[in-house]
C-alpha cells in the first residue's frame, strides 16, 4: 500500500501548490471561441461580465483595491458603508447591483447572496453612468488595471456596444476579450 | 539443569515479544489523503482563459479628425454582421454588388485573402447589425487578426448601409 499512499500525497501536494480556486460566478457565461493564444493576465485585472440578457457585472481582482474603490464610490454617490459591509465587499469577486442597493446586498450572508437575482450594474443611455464611475475610479485606485470583457457568446451586439462605448468614454482603448481557445478543425 | 535451560529460553522469548516493530493503522491517513486529493482536483481551475486584445481608436474629437480621412471606394470592403451567423459584404458604397457569406473557412477567410490580394490598400469596415451576437464580433475580429490585414475598423451602420443591405437582409 505504501507506494500508493506516496503517490496520493504527491498528488495532494501538487494540487495544493498549483491550485487557483474557481471564483463564484453570479451568471453562467458561455464564452465565444477564438484562435488567439494570448493568456489573460492573472493580476491587475478588471473583469466586466456581460450576461446574455444584457446584465452587467463588475469585479477587480485585488481585495485591498476593492476596499479603496468602495471608499471612493461611497464618496462619489454619497452612500455610506459600515465597516462590516466594506469587509464583505472585499471578498466579493464580482457583483451586479447598483450602488444604492449594494449595502443591503452586502448585509446578506454569503450563502444567501447566491439566491438573489442581481439586476446588473445600471447603465443608462446617458453615458455618465454607474459603470463608467466604477471603471474610472478603479483605474484611479490602480492605474495598471487591465480591462477584460467576459461576454456571453449569444449577447446581442447593441448590448456589447453600450459597454464598448462606456469603456471608450472612460478612455480605456485597449482591452481584452476573454475567449475559449478554438480547436483548429 | 534442563529446567534452568527452559527458564532461560522463556526469558529470551519474553524479551523478544515487545521488541517487534509496532503496526500503525494507516488507513485513516490514507482516507484523508484521498479526500484532499479529490477536493483539490475538483476545486482547481487549470486552464487560464485565453483572451483577445482589442485596441480601439481614442474617442476624442481631435484624433477623430485625423482618422476620418476619406477612403477610396475601391479600397473599402464593408462587412455587415447580420443575424443567423451570416455576413453581408460589398465593396465601395455606390450601387455595390451585395453578397452573402458565412464565418466558415471557405467563406470569410477566403473572401478576405482574395480581396486583399486584389487590393493591397484594402480597408475593412466591420458594421455589426443589431441582430448579430457577441460571438460574431469575436469571430470576425479573430479572423481579421489572423489574416494580418493592416487596416480594419469597427463602425456603426449608417442609413446608407441599411438601404443597401435591406433587400439581402430579408432573404436570410
Amino acid at each position: 500500500m505504501n507506494p500508493m499512499v506516496d503517490m496520493a500525497f504527491l498528488l495532494v501536494s501538487f494540487f495544493m501548490l498549483t491550485t487557483t480556486f474557481k471564483t463564484e460566478e453570479p451568471v453562467a457565461i458561455t464564452l465565444p471561441a477564438s484562435q488567439s493564444e494570448v493568456k489573460l493576465p492573472e493580476s491587475d485585472i478588471m473583469v466586466i461580465t456581460l450576461a446574455e440578457d444584457g446584465r452587467i457585472f463588475f469585479g477587480i481582482d485585488s481585495k485591498h483595491q476593492r476596499v479603496r474603490l468602495l471608499q471612493l464610490m461611497s464618496q462619489e454617490y454619497d452612500v455610506p458603508f459600515t465597516e462590516a459591509q466594506v469587509q464583505a465587499f472585499s471578498l466579493v469577486s464580482t457583483f451586479g447591483v447598483s450602488i444604492q442597493a449594494l449595502p443591503d446586498y452586502l448585509d446578506l450572508p454569503p450563502s444567501e447572496r447566491k439566491s438573489v437575482i442581481q439586476p446588473g450594474i445600471p447603465l443608462s443611455d446617458s453615458l455618465q453612468n454607474e459603470l463608467y464611475d466604477w471603471i474610472v475610479l478603479a483605474r484611479m485606485v490602480n492605474p495598471n488595471l487591465r480591462v477584460a470583457i467576459n461576454g456571453d457568446a449569444t449577447t446581442k451586439y447593441p448590448k456589447v456596444k453600450r459597454v464598448l462605448n462606456t469603456l471608450q468614454l472612460a478612455r480605456v482603448n485597449r482591452f481584452n476579450l476573454i475567449t475559449n481557445l478554438e480547436q483548429e478543425s | 539443569m534442563a529446567q534452568v535451560a527452559d527458564y532461560q529460553e522463556n526469558l529470551k522469548r519474553d524479551h523478544r515479544q515487545p521488541s517487534e516493530s509496532p503496526e500503525v493503522d494507516m488507513n485513516p491517513m490514507v482516507d484523508l489523503a484521498f479526500l484532499l486529493l479529490t477536493f483539490f482536483m475538483l476545486a482547481t481551475t487549470f486552464a487560464q482563459p485565453q483572451s483577445m486584445e482589442l485596441l480601439m481608436p481614442a474617442d476624442d474629437p481631435e484624433a477623430e479628425q485625423q482618422l476620418e480621412q476619406p477612403i477610396k471606394e475601391s479600397h473599402a470592403l464593408t462587412l455587415v454582421l447580420a443575424d443567423k451567423d451570416q455576413i453581408i459584404w460589398y465593396r465601395g458604397i455606390t450601387d455595390p454588388v451585395v453578397n452573402r457569406t458565412t464565418y466558415a473557412r471557405d467563406g470569410l477567410r477566403q473572401l478576405l485573402s482574395q480581396t486583399y490580394a486584389e487590393v493591397p490598400e484594402l480597408v475593412v469596415l466591420v458594421k455589426p447589425h443589431e441582430e448579430s451576437t457577441y460571438a460574431n464580433l469575436v469571430d470576425i475580429l479573430d479572423e481579421l487578426a489572423q489574416s494580418e490585414l493592416p487596416r480594419y475598423a469597427l463602425a456603426d451602420l449608417t442609413q446608407e448601409d441599411r438601404n443597401i443591405i435591406a433587400p439581402t437582409l430579408e432573404t436570410i
